[in-house]
């Protein structure tokens, strides 16, 4: 009975799970062109399967976070009124190296490394370890 | 008349109806001072009845695809003869219905007719409580709006907190890991399909309950009718309490028809997954009491995440409520007492925090 009930339902539990897909998780991405973004400025991009911030401070510096707020998941911008970067979901708000300063997210966004070369401005992971 | 009179006959003869509806016949509904809280269940079942029928029509036009959805409602809006009216008054009968069920939950719950012999219609009618609520969540993807994609990723997201199993849950919900076009098929099946058939079968399982217990008596009136069983007049449900109803029911599709006119449910723009969340952004307001509570929680207490001390709180709030009748057990002075309080408090809560919520940067 026991082995029946399995046999029925284990195909169709199996068919609710969608098939896993690779993640696209690149880990270097061209983010766009300098001059792309004007000072203060910000852009949201690809990362992989998931978007990420690109800003540009007022003082010409590039900073890349991920844009995926840690509360849940909202995707995050960069306020260029306040120098910072806000979640409008929870009104979480992070510091433009992607630490989390005031409202609800638990941890910080994860923080990219900025390249420039040539006319492109290259984002990439940071090696852990 | 006379075809109807055959009809009856021809129908009586085969499936012995006369005998089937004996018992709506001898339905008996109590007149008193708070009598007019027993329409608010038909009133939901009738807006509910509004959301099959304008669900159905947009089928006909509705296509659920993250390249479609978006560009089919506004073709059903700008396209389609009288399809803002259609999708308006789905729109709004939604949240009418929605409105009604929370009155209703409320109304049985400080009338204290979810006592002995009750405890089953109460917890039906919480459970058909939280498929509404589901409807509204499934249904408020499917335009593929900002506004719907960011609601839905944080619902999905707050599922996928919950301890142990909460990640499968959001990766069923979702059809992958993030909000994406599988999302909105996946939602699209369950707004449809699942959902509707649970609810139907629980529908009937609920109104046979009522059928079964009758109306219930709140306890002052029924103080009152035991010293004078006088005091307390009854009306037939057929066809007195029905008649009254439809006419309820006509006052209802009034409003709806009022309100969808007057002020068209807007579209907004098409979701970009890939964009920001934009500023304002929040849910609807049946969920605003919850999006304004975990926005109040600090990122951390005693070094667990805030958010998920919240979702854990809800979730234990709403299994607690489902089981209040068990809670009050036999304990019916105390209990009572002990839920009318816990009833305020709720409804409190719930006005405070959505006011809050709207009225909150």
């Amino acid at each position: 009975m026991f082995a029946s009930v399995v046999s029925f339902f284990y195909p169709v539990v199996k068919y609710l799970v969608p098939p896993s897909v690779p993640d696209l998780g690149e880990d270097v991405v061209v983010a766009g062109k300098v001059g792309d973004l004007k000072p203060n400025g910000s852009k949201v991009f690809r990362f992989g399967s998931r978007p990420a911030l690109l800003l540009l401070t007022a003082e010409g510096e590039y900073h890349c976070v991920s844009a995926v707020c840690t509360h849940l998941g909202c995707t995050v911008q960069y306020r260029g009124d306040l120098s910072e970067i806000w979640c409008a979901c929870h009104n979480g708000t992070y510091g433009l190296d992607g630490r989390n300063v005031s409202g609800p997210p638990p941890r910080p966004l994860e923080n990219f490394l900025v390249n420039i070369r040539g006319s492109e401005i290259v984002v990439s992971r940071k090696r852990v370890g | 008349m006379q075809l109807f009179t055959q009809v009856h006959k021809w129908v009586d003869e085969r499936f012995d109806w006369t005998k089937l509806t004996e018992p709506l016949r001898h339905k008996t509904v109590p007149i008193h001072k708070l009598s007019y809280w027993y329409f608010l269940g038909g009133i939901t079942l009738f807006l509910f009845g509004i959301q099959v029928c304008t669900g159905l029509l947009l089928l006909l036009y509705y296509r659920p695809s993250a390249n479609e959805a978006f560009e089919s409602v506004q073709y059903i809006m700008t396209r389609v003869h009288f399809g803002w009216l259609i999708r308006s008054i789905h729109s709004w009968a939604a949240n009418l219905m929605i409105f009604t069920a929370f009155l209703h939950m409320f109304s049985v719950l400080f009338l204290r007719a979810y006592r002995k012999p009750r405890e089953l219609t109460w917890v039906s009618g919480m459970i058909l409580l939280f498929l509404v609520l589901g409807f509204g969540f499934s249904g408020y993807l499917l335009p593929w709006n900002t506004l719907a994609f960011f609601a839905t990723k944080v619902g999905t997201e707050i599922t996928g907190q919950v301890p142990v199993l909460g990640h499968t849950m959001m990766v069923l919900m979702r059809g992958g890991e993030e909000v994406t076009g599988a999302t909105l098929t996946r939602f699209f099946g369950v707004h449809v399909a699942v959902l509707p058939g649970l609810t139907a079968s629980l529908i009937l399982l609920h109104l046979a309950l009522v059928q079964k217990f009758g109306m219930s008596l709140p306890p002052s009136v029924a103080a009152k009718a035991q010293v004078n069983p006088s005091a307390v007049r009854e009306m037939k449900f057929l066809p007195n309490f029905l008649l009254r109803e439809v006419m309820a029911w006509y006052v209802a599709l009034g409003v709806l028809g009022a309100l969808a006119a007057w002020l068209p449910w807007e579209l907004g723009t098409k979701a970009d997954p890939f964009g920001a969340a934009p500023a304002g952004i929040r849910p609807e307001w049946y969920f605003m009491f919850m999006f304004q509570s975990l926005k109040l929680i600090p990122s951390k207490v005693f070094h667990i995440d805030g958010e998920l001390i919240g979702i854990l709180a809800f979730g234990l709030a709403g299994a607690v409520w489902v089981l209040l009748p068990f809670l009050e057990g036999n304990r019916e002075k105390r209990g009572g007492t002990l839920i009318r309080g816990a009833g305020v408090f709720a409804l409190c809560y719930i006005v405070a925090m959505t006011i809050y919520g709207y009225m909150a940067k």
